[in-house]
């Protein structure tokens, strides 16, 4: 087929001469499909559940976009919008949103109780040894800004969507590659523990830094498929 | 200056030239003719589940009946095709029967591929049986009685299947043949663009007239009628770009059609693109009904709803399709003098409102613009008035559609 790229790179110069106008030929123009519901950087919008994409590592992103265009992830909306695009045209629009930098909204406040933000607190930061909970910290970073390629950030998101998650990968409506670390950590975690980490994740106040760490940072506490050594 | 049509066509008799000349009919020759054809039947639609390996078929087929799961047809010996023959599979594609002389269900398009030439078929098979075997068991069928009952299938087929390979019209060029023999028999366009009726069958005299496909709630516009997407007053380059590349500077694919070109037929040659144009271009009947633009609403409801459309229209889709609907084609459709739009069912165009939606990404075009799903930002109303606006403003031809209808799709299911 290497044939039909010539004549198409043949062809495409006078197309674009003729037409009267043509749209901005850049990734902000074709990624408006996903900006009302994600926010024009990225940044998210006041839908509880519509997460943040700026910022996350490139490698993250890609992951969950094949997720949702092969269905192992669901979100019904991103699955029919994401079925028939190419897997590079995922990559840039995945590089497109790791490369956004808007800031971090102000910490909202919770209404959540000072014990259970204290339980959130302690097990983002020391874990719980005794049922064989890593600290989150341990694999999202001592800041929580995740860690190039795969894992992400945890600042930024509601309480709501942070819920969400851990019970979908609870329920194994949510995978990621195997070995699955996040399924394991999620399933180790009670529905009161979710409520408190969620709590306490969207209390914490933008670091200097946000920008992922890069890679091999850290050793994690156990291995990650979406996390290659 | 050469045109860019004269460029193109330079190139392509040059390149087909150069792959004729090679084409003996070695086997590697006759796998390779086979798979390239297996893409013109869009076999992988159906019998590729997502995820799945290739052709080991178990994707879910949803009806009106029941669901069906499709079949392995890799050259497994026990659980694929690898113990048919040649013969086997010509009977399968040509009268819809199993080696034992069991009835398929239509859902395999059996009633288009009856037309495949033999030859066609045998390479097929010489296809399917080059690629790796995979052992997974067929699902069994999950219909309703009495649909489980495969003796129904004759009834159908009584109706509705006429068995015969494609008779080339001497009085037509060979390529409008060979269009008509893509279009009728592997594309098996007529399955979607054909009424189904209520045995789920479509009948030769309506074949590509337009229809509703059942479960999925999208509307596979009129190929014949003027007034839907019978293209008889398109130039045969943009049918030819909408068919390869899923964007043309009349309008885009999107839904099940988005499907179609990703999968099938971006992959034909332009020579075969070329002829299914010239095709698809004859087949086109001038309109006959008058317009219809005798609204189906009172008319100060529809003024009302047509004036909120306008409004919702400037703030949320004019920075891309234009104050004046002319959009930026061929990546940001027009909305003004398109077909698409304006033909009677408005069920394609509230579901993009509702839906948004990516054509697909294919070699010509493999960066597509987007367009944002509306379901969480407009209200029924307002769903409502934007597509009666768009059907009626610019002196677009369509009729107001209601609230309720905007409503009713936005439970339609999305894949
Ligand atoms: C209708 C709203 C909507 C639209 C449009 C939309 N998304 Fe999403 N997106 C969501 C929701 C909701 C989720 C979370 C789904 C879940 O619960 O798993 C999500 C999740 C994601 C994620 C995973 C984020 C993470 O941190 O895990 C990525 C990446 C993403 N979307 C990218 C896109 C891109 C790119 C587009 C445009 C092609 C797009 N989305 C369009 C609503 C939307
Ligand atoms: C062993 C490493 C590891 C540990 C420990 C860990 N995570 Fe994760 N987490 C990951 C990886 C890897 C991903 C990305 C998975 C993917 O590719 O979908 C992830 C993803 C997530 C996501 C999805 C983010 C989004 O934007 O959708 C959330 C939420 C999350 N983790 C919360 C937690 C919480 C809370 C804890 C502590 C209780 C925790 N994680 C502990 C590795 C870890
Ligand atoms: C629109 C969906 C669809 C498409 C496209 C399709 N098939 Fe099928 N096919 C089916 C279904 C459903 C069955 C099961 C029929 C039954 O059980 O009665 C089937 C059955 C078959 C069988 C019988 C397999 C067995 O083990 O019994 C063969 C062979 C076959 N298809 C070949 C093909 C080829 C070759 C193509 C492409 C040229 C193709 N099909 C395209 C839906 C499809
Ligand atoms: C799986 C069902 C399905 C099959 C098979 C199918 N179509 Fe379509 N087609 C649709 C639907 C639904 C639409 C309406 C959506 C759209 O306009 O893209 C459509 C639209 C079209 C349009 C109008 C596009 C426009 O912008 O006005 C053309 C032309 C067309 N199809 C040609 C074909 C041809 C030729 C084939 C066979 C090679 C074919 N279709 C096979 C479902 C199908
Ligand atoms: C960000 C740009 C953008 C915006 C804003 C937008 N559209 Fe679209 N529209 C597109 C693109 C791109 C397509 C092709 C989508 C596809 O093929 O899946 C499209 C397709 C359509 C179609 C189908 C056209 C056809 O040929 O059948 C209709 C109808 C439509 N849009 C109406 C609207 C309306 C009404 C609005 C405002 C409520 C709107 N659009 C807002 C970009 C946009």
């Amino acid at each position: 087929m290497a044939w039909v790229g010539l004549a198409i790179s043949v062809q495409t110069f006078p197309v674009l001469a003729q037409t009267p106008g043509h749209p901005p030929d850049t990734m902000e123009a074709r990624v408006e499909a996903c900006t009302p519901c994600h926010g024009k950087q990225g940044e998210g919008t006041s839908d509880v559940y519509f997460p943040r994409l700026a910022g996350k590592p490139a490698g993250y992103l890609y992951n969950q976009l094949l997720a949702f265009k092969n269905g192992r992830r669901k979100y019904p909306p991103m699955n029919y919008l994401l079925e028939y695009l190419g897997d590079p045209y995922l990559q840039d629009m995945a590089e497109y949103f790791a490369e956004q930098r808007p800031p971090l909204p102000a910490p909202a406040p919770s209404d959540a109780s000072k014990e259970v933000l204290q339980q959130g607190q302690s097990l983002v930061s020391r874990g719980d040894p005794v049922r064989q909970i890593p600290a989150c910290g341990s694999c999202h970073g001592p800041g929580l800004t995740g860690m190039e390629p795969g894992i992400p950030g945890l600042l930024g998101l509601r309480p709501n969507y942070v819920s969400a998650q851990l019970g979908a990968w609870r329920y194994g409506t949510r995978t990621a590659k195997a070995p699955d670390c996040m399924q394991q950590v999620a399933a180790r975690l009670t529905e009161a523990d979710v409520t408190a980490v969620a709590a306490y994740l969207a209390t914490r106040p933008a670091p200097i830094v946000i920008a992922p760490a890069p890679k091999g940072a850290y050793v994690l506490p156990f291995a990650c498929g979406s996390e290659p050594d | 200056m050469l045109s860019r049509a004269q460029v193109l066509g330079l190139l392509f008799s040059l390149l087909a030239g150069c792959a004729y000349g090679q084409q003996q009919n070695s086997p590697s020759d006759i796998v390779k003719r086979g798979e390239y054809l297996a893409r013109a039947g869009d076999c992988i639609a159906c019998h590729t589940a997502p995820e799945g390996r290739i052709f080991a078929g178990g994707r879910a087929m949803p009806t009106p009946f029941g669901t069906l799961y499709s079949s392995n047809i890799t050259p497994d010996r026990d659980t694929g095709i690898g113990k048919w023959t040649t013969e086997d599979f010509y009977k399968a594609m040509h009268t819809g029967r199993f080696p034992d002389g069991g009835l398929m269900y239509p859902a395999m398009p059996f009633a288009s591929y009856t037309k495949v030439t033999q030859a066609d078929s045998a390479a097929i098979f010489a296809y399917l049986k080059s690629i790796a075997p995979v052992s997974q068991k067929n699902r069994e069928h999950d219909l309703r009685f009495p649909y489980s009952n495969r003796q129904l299938i004759l009834g159908w087929r009584t109706l509705f299947f006429s068995e015969g390979e494609y008779k080339p019209d001497p009085s037509k060029s060979a390529e409008w043949n060979r269009g008509a023999y893509l279009v009728e028999g592997l594309g098996h366009c007529g399955m979607c663009h054909s009424p189904i009726n209520a045995l789920g069958g479509t009948s030769q005299s309506d074949a590509f007239k337009g229809g509703l496909i059942p479960m999925q709630n999208w509307y596979a516009p009129s190929l014949t009628s003027n007034r839907e997407a019978g293209l008889g007053d398109w130039s045969l380059k943009d049918i030819a770009d909408l068919l390869k590349t899923g964007v043309s500077a009349r309008g885009v694919v999107y839904g099940p059609m988005a499907e179609v070109v990703h999968n099938s037929l971006q992959y034909l040659t332009d020579e075969d693109t070329n002829a299914m144009a010239v095709y698809l271009k004859s087949i086109a009947e001038p309109a006959s009904r008058p317009p219809t633009t005798s609204a189906t609403l009172p008319t100060t409801e529809s003024s009302l709803l047509v004036s909120l459309g306008k409004t919702v229209y400037d703030a949320r889709c004019a920075s891309c399709h234009g104050a004046q609907g002319e959009g930026k084609p061929p990546h940001w459709p027009p909305l003004a003098n398109n077909q698409s739009i304006e033909m009677e069912s408005a069920v394609n165009a509230i579901r993009m409102v509702l839906n948004g939606g990516y054509p697909p990404g294919t070699e010509g075009n493999p960066r597509p613009y987007g367009m944002p799903p509306f379901a969480g930002l407009l209200s029924d109303n307002e769903v409502a008035a934007v597509v009666s606006y768009i059907r009626t403003a610019w002196g677009n031809r369509g009729a107001p559609v209601s609230a309720r209808e905007a409503n009713e799709l936005r439970s339609a299911p999305l894949n």
